[in-house]
């Protein structure tokens, strides 16, 4: 078991730290803060941040539409969540970038308003929110089941009004849930590859993530650009790997 | 109807200020049921249902006659003996793993399982550019492997380590829980009934994982099968040759054969389809109340 991990995990792991150390610390610097690869970075993280927001906000309405109602295909709808976990993003790129173009049936609806979606930013959000959304549904929906509907309830009796209810009793215990769903959709959406790169129009500047900006270094064989950009991604995921232990870790307290 | 004059005295002063927001709910749920389906219709729905839309609206001929393509079908062939790789090495990596850190408390631990997660973490490209940077000419064993003719990178070996790599922590992350779950208690009678490491294996504990295990291996096929990222960068996505379902689709849309494209699709849109299915139904065996993330 060691043996497999270390080859698959710890060797290409440790090839690309010793291939970034190879690089002068200030030409390190430079490639990772060059125009084009700040400009990357911009695009991913605000992007990615405001796909995940957005996921975060609907993302507990469906929770919760799931956990206390009952409705026709509520089941169908529930497995149904779990579409872009088992949807090779190719597909969904595909498919998102054919929807939400001018000639597409709701970028059709969207062109004469002016608005374009696929080959844009907005597109690249969208596959974001695409591929994010179970995360944040699968973070809330098990917090939700197990929360007892007597304490809203509780609060109502005692006056509070349903704003109240929300704000000072369901939400609290619910808040942790619903950050670490945030992150972990964010950092999926960050370091996603397949669904981004066929919506967006991969113009620098404009609609260039970083994750399609590695892949064109490596398509121009330039290793060591490639890698700096890896680099600064990986420490990314692993900054947002120890964000979301900490989440869960504040979360816990609800528990006892 | 005589006494119709007493409901607004009643509610302007005897009953609790809930009246007030009973008559509420009853738009509300539906309100919210609305929103819930509106937005998963924008985001999921309707470009599901756009993927069969476009792969059949010329009929079935035209989607018969794309599956019918050589490079199609070498894609396909390529996708199945990739999975077909890829899934039991995983499979038997997760079980040595979930063996050996379940129901085990030593220093390092929640460590070593961050560690086994970190696939996930990764962004596939970086996963595939690590590949690169091992095998690739100018990387770590680039020239020994040029030295001795091997092919690695831009062939099926980079493939199947970049579809492995992806793929690695599913079945340990699923047996794992269960594992600990079930405890030791029922391995442990076993062995002080005279049984050996190997029988209690299959006669305890296989029979109490297997469902968990199954939802693993189910999870790492369709992850197999559907990788993107990684196996782009590693595998220079030549046609007929290195080109994988996912690769196929990217490049025929990039070369505006939309109707291949789409016809692959479905196919990658069937697989989704089987595994939420079944993933369903192991979820009913399991017993599972909530739904995982994964």
């Amino acid at each position: 078991m060691f043996g497999y991990l270390a080859f698959m995990l710890f060797l290409p792991t440790a090839a690309m730290l010793t291939k970034s150390l190879t690089l002068k610390p200030a030409e390190f610097w430079q490639i990772a803060t060059s125009a084009i690869a700040l400009s990357t970075y911009n695009v991913t993280f605000t992007t990615s941040l405001l796909a995940a927001l957005i996921d975060g906000v609907f993302g507990v309405l469906i929770a919760w539409v799931l956990v206390r109602y009952r409705f026709p295909f509520r089941k169908l709808i529930d497995a149904s969540i779990d579409l872009p976990f088992a949807l090779p993003t190719a597909v969904a790129g595909l498919t998102l970038a054919t929807v939400y173009s001018d000639q597409g049936w709701i970028g059709s609806l969207l062109a004469p308003l002016g608005i374009k979606i696929a080959f844009t930013r907005f597109g690249v959000g969208l596959a974001m929110m695409f591929i994010s959304l179970p995360f944040v549904v699968r973070t809330v929906q098990p917090v939700l089941m197990q929360m007892e509907q007597e304490t809203e309830e509780a609060a109502w009796s005692l006056g509070a009004s349903p704003w109240q209810t929300f704000w000072r009793v369901l939400l609290p215990p619910l808040f942790p849930a619903i950050l670490t769903g945030i992150a972990l959709g964010f950092s999926r959406a960050v370091g996603e590859y397949g669904s981004t790169v066929i919506v967006s129009s991969n113009t620098p500047f404009k609609d260039l993530i970083a994750p399609v900006l590695i892949f064109q270094r490596l398509e121009q064989y330039d290793y060591a650009g490639a890698t700096v950009i890896g680099m600064v991604l990986l420490m990314i995921s692993l900054f947002m790997l120890l964000v979301i232990n900490f989440i869960q870790a504040w979360g816990k307290r609800y528990d006892g | 109807m005589t006494d119709r004059g007493i409901e607004p005295v009643l509610q302007t002063s005897d009953l609790p200020p809930r009246y007030g927001t009973q008559t509420k709910e009853s738009w509300i749920p539906t309100l919210f049921i609305v929103i819930a389906l509106i937005f998963l219709a924008l985001v999921l729905y309707i470009p599901a249902i756009n993927v069969f839309y476009e792969a059949f609206h010329k009929g079935l001929g035209p989607f018969l006659h794309n599956l019918s393509e050589p490079n199609f079908q070498y894609a396909v062939r390529m996708t199945v003996a990739l999975a077909a790789i890829a899934v039991p090495l995983n499979t038997i990596f997760g079980l040595c793993t979930a063996w050996a850190l379940a129901n085990k408390h030593f220093r390092g631990r929640t460590l070593l399982l961050s560690i086994i997660d970190l696939p996930f973490a990764i962004s596939p490209v970086v996963a595939g550019l690590m590949i690169m940077l091992l095998y690739g000419r100018q990387g770590w064993f680039g020239a020994w492997l040029i030295e001795h003719n091997i092919k690695i990178v831009f062939a099926f070996p980079a493939m199947m380590l970049a579809t492995a790599f992806v793929s690695m922590p599913f079945v340990a992350r699923e047996v794992i829980p269960v594992l600990e779950e079930e405890g030791t208690s029922q391995e442990e009678a076993a062995y002080t009934l005279g049984a050996t490491p190997w029988q209690t294996f299959w006669r305890v504990t296989a029979p109490n994982i297997r469902w968990g295990l199954l939802y693993g291996v189910l999870l790492t096929n369709a992850r197999a099968m559907g990788e993107f990222g990684a196996v782009s960068v590693v595998s220079g996505n030549i046609m007929g040759q290195t080109q994988s379902l996912p690769l196929f689709v990217e490049e025929a849309y990039k070369s505006y054969n939309t109707e291949a494209a789409y016809a692959a699709s479905v196919l990658l849109a069937l697989l989704a389809v089987v595994t939420l299915v079944l993933k369903e139904i192991l979820e009913r065996r399991t017993g599972r109340g909530a739904k995982k993330i994964h």
